[in-house]
């Protein structure tokens, strides 16, 4: 089992505590009525799928309920870290994976 | 602690109230024991974490709980606490907390009848917890006074550590019976070892 750093509880917990969010950082058009089919449908259905490391919404719903974002690699399934929801993504050196 | 007993439903038939535990024997072995707790009235607060002082106890601290007489209150997120009591207090709560909380910014939502407190009380308490809960509950990680939301096998439970080998278990009641039979059979599984 993963053991996943929860942010706001500051706390290594098992992954059976955590739901999957999708894809972090994807930002909404700001004005939704002055976008285009192909902006629209790019937002809604369109993610970046990388094979290595990947910024992702987990939810740590059997805990204390916070979403939070993380970086994980698609290849080892290494969590690289976690940080909170609303915070910047940070600029990882690729090594460090 | 038995919720049984009789009323009067809407239309002026008798009626009664069955407890989610009501006809089950569950473990009472000096070894294991599991009891319905004492508090009885049970809220979630949403809100700054300082309007729990206004409850009694203190502001917990992350994954802590905090205690004052016979009130508790639960750290389960950044501002979501479970605030315990016994249940004759449950009206006063709601009659004076309620209203001397910020209603744009805070939540009290009354969910005693939403889920149960038991009190697992023994030596082989946290073996038995461990039966389904992935949590390392060793005194050096989970210690006295810790405090969190977590999983017990399919059910959410909220579990604290009161002492050594005595935990505080809330449950959805529903899920109750499924919880005490698995620890019926984790305590089965140990061989009293």
């Amino acid at each position: 089992m993963l053991l996943i750093r929860c942010p706001y509880c500051e706390m290594d917990r098992p992954e059976l505590e955590f739901r999957y969010g999708g894809e972090a950082h994807v930002a909404r058009p700001p004005d939704p009525m002055a976008t285009t089919d192909e902006e629209w449908a790019e937002y809604l259905y369109f993610r970046s799928n990388p094979r290595g490391l990947h910024a992702e919404r987990w939810r740590h719903i059997h805990g204390c309920g916070r979403f939070f974002n993380c970086i994980r690699d698609t290849v080892s399934d290494r969590i690289t870290l976690t940080y909170k929801a609303g915070e910047a993504r940070p600029t990882l050196d690729k090594g460090a994976a | 602690m038995s919720e049984t007993g009789s009323m009067v439903d809407h239309a002026g038939m008798p009626a009664s109230r069955h407890g989610p535990l009501d006809g089950l024997s569950l473990p009472g072995q000096t070894d294991f024991s599991v009891s319905r707790a004492v508090h009885a009235a049970r809220f979630i607060l949403r809100g700054e974490s300082i309007h729990v002082s206004a409850f009694g106890p203190e502001v917990p601290d992350r994954l802590r709980a905090s205690t004052a007489g016979s009130r508790a209150a639960l750290w389960l997120g950044p501002d979501e606490f479970l605030l315990l009591a016994p249940g004759e207090d449950a009206e006063a709560i709601r009659n004076t907390l309620k209203p001397s909380l910020p209603a744009a910014s805070t939540a009290l939502v009354d969910v005693s009848h939403r889920q149960i407190g038991l009190t697992l009380e023994g030596r082989l308490a946290a073996r038995c917890l461990s039966a389904g809960c992935p949590l390392d509950l060793g005194l050096a990680s989970f210690p006295i006074g810790m405090a969190t939301r977590t999983i017990y096998l399919k059910t959410e439970i909220v579990l604290w550590r009161q002492g050594d080998a005595r935990f505080h278990v809330e449950v959805w009641r529903s899920f109750a019976p499924y919880l005490v039979g698995h620890l019926a059979d984790a305590l089965r599984g140990t061989n009293g070892l």
